[in-house]
This record gives C-alpha cells, sequence and structure tokens, in this order.
C-alpha cells in the first residue's frame, strides 16, 4: 500500500509539468500586452514599461519564463502579480472559501443524489423510480446558471429566507443556497448511477445466496448490496469533488462569494500569468490528490483492486 | 465412499419424508405470454436419501430448486399451483418471517457457481459466520470460531488463516468447498445443490462431489442434486428423477432408471453417453428441441421427438404412473420401451 501510494506521488510529478506547461502556455499565447492591461486607457512611460517587463521577464523566451516558473514553484514560491502580493498568499486567503463552498456542496449532492439513487433502484419499475428519473431528468436538462438565479430571486430576494450574495453570514447560512443549488445539479448525474449500479448489484448471484441464507431483506440491502453498488459511485463521488472546485466558479460569480473563481477571472482578465498559472496549479495539486485518495479509497471498498 | 447407513442417528427414523413437493407449477411472465417452466411436479425426499433432478437446460430443474429456496425472482414468476412440504411446513404459504428462519438452517443451497455466489467484498468467514450470527445470535467472534471450524470440516487447507481472505483469491474447488461450508453451517436437514460442479475441472469435481456425499451421509441428510450430467447422478444418487419441459417423466432408483429406462427421453440421454464401445462412431443424440415453454403442446411434450410414438401422444398427457413398485414413467409406451432395453 505504501509503495503504491509512493509510486502514485511520483507518476503526479509528470502530470503536474504537463499541466502547467500547457496553461503556462496558453496564458503565454493570450491577446493583448499585461504591462499596457494594467493601466487601461492611460499608457505608461516607456522606462517603466521597460522597468516592468524586467522585473517580471516578460521578455525572456517562452521555455525560460517558465523554466524560471517551476523552479520557483518547486520551492515553494509561486510568484508575485503585478502589484508585488505574493501569488500564494492570494490563493490561500481565496481559497479556503471556495473549498468550504465545494464540500459543501459536495456533501449535499451525495446526501441527495444517494438518496434518490437508491431510493429508486430499490423500485426499479415502480412509481417511486419513475418520480426520481423525472427529477433527475429535470435537473439535468436546466442549464445551471437559471437555477442559481432563480434561487437566488425566489428565496434570497423574495423570501428572504438568507441573503442573497456575498458571505457576511458565514458558513453555513451564506453557503447553504450557493451549495444546494450546485449540489441539485450535479446530484442528478449521481443519482442516476447510484440507481443503475444498485439495479445491476439486486441481480447479482451473491444476493440470492443472501436470500438463501434467510437473511432480511434489509440485512440483504444494508449488508450485500449496497456496498457493491458503491464501487462505481465513490470512484464518480471522488473525481467530483474536483470538479465542484472548478464549478464554482460560476456560482462564487452569482452569488459574490470572493472565492477561487472570482480571483482567476480577475486574473484572467488583467492578463496576470503568474496568477492564472499559479490557480491552475493548485487546482491540479488538489485534483491529483483527490484522484489519489479516490484509488486508495477504492481498495478498501472492493478488495478485488486491494494493493 | 461408504454405503448409506439407514439409521445414522438414534431415533431418527431413515424413511422420514423431509421434503414433500407436490403439483408445483412456476411461470414466468414474458413480453411473449407465460412460460410454464414447471408443470406439474412431485416428487419427496426422505432422510439419508440422495435424489438426483437429470434434465437439460430449460427442464425446470434449478427453478425447482429456487421455488423451494424461495429465491425465485417473483415477478416475473409466479407460483400458480402447488405446495412445498418441509418437515410438514408449507413453505409456499408460512410468513416470510417464518420462511427465513427455515431457509439457510433446515433447508441450504450450493450454487452453480461459487465465485458469482459469493459477495465479492465481504471476507469468507464472514459470509459463514453470518449464519450463525442471524440465526443463533453468536458474537462474532464465536460466529468466526464457528466459520474456522466449517472450513476445516470441508477440508480447506490453514482455515484459520484465510477466514479473512476474499473468495477471489481461492480457486475454483476451495471457492466451491467454502460454498458448500455455508450450506452446512448450520446443519441442514435438506441440502440441495444445483449444479454443484459444472463450473469446475474434472478432477476438483470429484473430489467436491465426493466431499458432498461425505457430508450427506454422515449428518444423514436428505440431499436433491441437480444436474445435467448423468455420470454425477450415477455417482452420487440412490433416486433419480428425470425432467422434460418442466415435468418429471421418470423416476426410481438410479441404477435401474440408468440401467433400463422406462421413459423414451430416459433412454435416448442414457444411450447418449459416450462408452468404449461407442469409440469411433457418432454419439447417439435425441433428434429435435424441447418444445417452447410459451407454447406447450397439448399431449406429451416429448412426443414430436419420440421414435416410440403414437397418434395417442399427440392428444393426451400420459400421468407419471407406476410401473413397479420403486419406479415411475410417464409415457403411454412404457411396456415397450423397458422391452426395447438394451443389453
Amino acid at each position: 500500500m505504501l509503495g503504491y501510494t509512493i509510486r502514485r506521488i511520483l507518476q503526479m510529478v509528470p502530470v503536474v509539468i504537463g499541466a502547467t506547461f500547457i496553461i503556462y502556455a496558453l496564458t503565454f499565447l493570450m491577446p493583448g500586452d499585461p504591462v499596457a492591461a494594467l493601466t487601461g486607457s492611460r499608457p505608461l512611460p516607456e522606462s517603466t514599461v521597460a522597468q516592468i517587463r524586467l522585473a517580471y521577464h516578460l521578455d525572456d523566451p517562452f521555455l525560460v519564463q517558465y523554466g524560471n516558473y517551476m523552479l520557483g514553484l518547486v520551492q515553494g514560491n509561486f510568484g508575485i502579480d503585478f502589484f508585488g502580493r505574493p501569488v500564494l498568499g492570494l490563493i490561500l486567503e481565496r481559497l479556503p472559501v471556495t473549498f468550504a463552498l465545494a464540500m459543501t456542496a459536495w456533501a449535499l449532492k451525495m446526501v441527495i443524489g444517494l438518496a434518490i439513487g437508491v431510493y429508486g433502484g430499490l423500485r426499479n419499475g415502480q412509481a417511486g423510480d419513475h418520480f426520481a428519473l423525472v427529477f433527475t431528468v429535470i435537473f439535468l436538462g436546466i442549464p445551471g446558471f437559471v437555477i442559481a438565479l432563480g434561487a437566488q430571486t425566489v428565496f434570497g430576494v423574495q423570501l428572504g429566507w438568507v441573503d442573497p450574495a456575498g458571505i457576511r453570514a458565514g458558513w453555513p447560512l451564506a453557503f447553504i443556497l450557493p451549495a444546494l443549488v450546485m449540489a441539485i445539479e450535479a446530484s442528478a448525474g449521481l443519482a442516476r448511477l447510484t440507481r443503475t449500479s444498485l439495479v445491476d448489484v439486486l441481480r447479482a448471484e451473491y444476493l440470492r445466496t443472501a436470500r438463501a441464507k434467510g437473511l432480511s431483506p434489509r440485512r440483504v440491502i444494508w449488508g450485500h448490496a449496497l456496498r457493491n453498488a458503491m464501487i462505481p459511485v465513490v470512484t464518480y463521488l471522488g473525481l467530483s469533488l474536483a470538479g465542484m472546485l472548478g464549478g464554482a466558479v460560476i456560482i462564487e460569480a452569482i452569488f459574490n462569494i470572493p472565492g477561487i473563481g472570482g480571483l482567476m477571472v480577475a486574473a484572467i482578465n488583467n492578463k496576470e500569468g503568474t496568477v492564472v498559472v499559479g490557480i491552475a496549479t493548485m487546482l491540479v495539486l488538489v485534483y491529483l490528490l483527490f484522484n489519489l485518495f479516490v484509488d486508495l479509497l477504492y481498495g478498501i471498498i472492493d478488495p478485488r483492486v486491494r494493493i | 465412499m461408504s454405503t448409506t447407513n439407514p439409521q445414522n442417528r438414534a431415533g431418527e427414523p431413515a424413511d422420514e419424508v423431509l421434503l414433500r413437493v407436490r403439483d408445483l407449477e412456476v411461470e414466468f411472465n414474458t413480453s411473449k405470454g407465460v412460460a410454464t417452466a414447471v408443470n406439474g411436479m412431485n416428487f419427496e425426499v426422505r432422510r439419508g436419501q440422495a435424489l438426483g433432478i437429470l434434465g437439460e437446460s430449460g427442464s425446470g430443474k434449478s427453478v425447482t430448486a429456487r421455488a423451494i429456496m424461495g429465491i425465485l425472482d417473483m415477478p416475473p414468476a409466479h407460483i400458480p399451483r402447488g405446495e412445498i412440504l418441509l418437515e410438514g411446513e408449507d413453505l409456499l404459504t408460512i410468513t416470510p418471517r417464518r420462511h427465513r428462519q427455515l431457509v439457510g438452517s433446515r433447508v441450504s443451497m450450493v450454487f452453480q457457481d461459487a465465485l458469482t455466489a459469493l459477495n465479492p467484498v465481504h471476507p469468507v468467514g464472514r459470509q459463514i459466520g453470518e449464519l450463525y450470527r442471524v440465526h443463533r445470535g453468536y458474537s462474532r467472534r464465536d460466529a468466526k470460531a464457528a466459520a474456522i471450524k466449517m472450513m476445516d470440516k470441508v477440508r480447506i487447507p490453514a482455515a484459520a488463516s484465510r477466514v479473512n481472505d476474499y473468495p477471489h483469491q481461492f480457486s475454483g474447488g476451495m471457492r466451491q468447498r467454502i460454498v458448500i461450508a455455508m450450506a452446512l453451517a448450520l446443519d441442514p436437514v435438506l441440502l440441495i445443490a444445483d449444479e454443484p460442479t459444472t463450473a469446475l475441472d474434472v478432477t476438483v469435481q470429484a473430489q467436491i462431489l465426493e466431499l458432498l456425499k461425505e457430508q450427506q451421509e454422515e449428518r444423514n441428510m436428505g440431499l436433491i442434486l441437480i444436474t445435467h450430467d448423468i455420470s454425477v447422478v450415477r455417482e452420487v444418487t440412490d433416486q433419480v428423477a428425470v425432467m422434460y419441459a418442466g415435468r418429471i417423466v421418470e423416476h426410481g432408483p438410479t441404477a435401474e432408471v440408468l440401467s433400463r429406462p422406462g421413459h423414451p427421453y430416459s433412454r435416448g440421454l442414457a444411450a447418449s453417453i459416450a462408452g468404449e464401445e461407442l469409440k469411433g462412431h457418432r454419439l447417439p443424440a435425441i433428434p429435435g428441441t424441447p418444445p417452447d415453454l410459451l407454447n406447450l403442446p397439448v399431449g406429451c411434450s416429448f412426443a414430436n421427438r419420440c421414435p416410440f410414438g403414437t397418434a395417442e401422444c399427440l392428444t393426451a398427457i400420459p400421468a407419471l404412473e407406476s410401473i413397479d413398485e420403486a419406479r415411475h414413467s410417464a409415457c403411454f409406451q412404457t411396456r415397450e420401451v423397458l422391452a426395447h432395453a438394451h443389453a
């Protein structure tokens, strides 16, 4: 297990290099000049521009710039933005907010998706199953921002149950509505997967064996069916946790939540390469760590893939 | 293998009827109509008796077993008629709670494919121990100890160190031994083995059959062995019921039925065994195919394939009638078939 974990961590190195390289190249290729973007329509004096370009190595060839960046990165240095603030500090200031939102959404999604999926799976082909199907299809069909704006208008503005925007109320109050919006949209897919997986497992021979042992229906379901049905679901859940971080960007914009999404959008507008790449690198790292976690968890749930 | 001792356990008469199946019918609702999988089964199993149910795929053997165990998927299956009396209690009418008490403890089952029959995510010891926990209220520790004892009994080497292993870590033969250990754990009076050796290679098959036979004799259990393999029936069973299209067509002592079949279908089966004398010849097969279960013929189901068929066979269903004190056959031409018996 330990050897496997170490191997998996080593495998991350080329992935991180590849991912940062692509992101770095994309920001490098972004149209427009970052220094010009700094001050908008008022041009800076030639000498200041040259100084900034020199300070930020903007005139170096692409590979040299990238090499310098990576050199800093392995030392834990994410670089500085155009205002001299360290990028790592910017990210760490915003990341907990996004994390709180994504985790809340993920937990809600897990509860909603699993509940509907298991319910539908156990009622396979009956009215309850059809109800679950209709629910999931509706929420798969409506675009996320429509649900978000609708929920904001109804619960935030008209009913006034929660603040329509901002995080002044703190966790959990300020996060419930945006997280619920994210969760409902994402839980549809989870519910479908859970339902299908459970229906498959319920047909398995070992469930026949369980019934032939004289076990109660409850024990057959909880003791023998659910854990097997969860094997594909866990993979999906783990991968989607990382996806939630990315998905938070739109929701953060709608609900005015000062998370990493807002920072990213601002950085792209300002063509601040170091910030964009820094955030992206951080997300890649988080994503890879979640992946590793899922794979290790997978082995615990399914002994057949245990290492 | 020793011969069956009719009085293995003091006070238990050897001829006590453990299971009596009466007029059992099982139908399946399919998109194309109602398929009759079991069509009026009647048989008994006595203490210490090994009954073979012999028949080809689709003849209703496994469906009968599942009906007894109460593990048919209903729907699509349903049982419009019949009784399944286990030690006098009708398994089809008792409460679900009582049914769960009997199944797994008084009557239990060995499945065809041990790999799919065992839950892949639970250690084998836990799967065996679960029976003790649920039926006898053992503690986790006691259940594990009992599971190890059971694994020893079915001769799984180093049982104590393998009790926490998972099904995929065992070989096919060892897995089947675990399924057998599970079936025997609560000392059932009746064991149903549904094609227990079909998924195994030939050398392992022999060991598993020997184990089943030995345990049956040691415990003086009733055994129902379901198979399409005549040699398995010959090796293990005292009585055989030959099934065709959901009915028993012939029933009697195994040796007699196989050597002197009284029904044309059993005759065809017996003739199809490859032996020394058939070397170099084409294997005799029964021509034609079994009837469509969705649309059973008015007369005898076997009539269209039968070399002895008469006009009567197409219009009436022959009843299972006694041909001598121990044997029954469902054929209008039984005398004729017996007269044509091969040496």
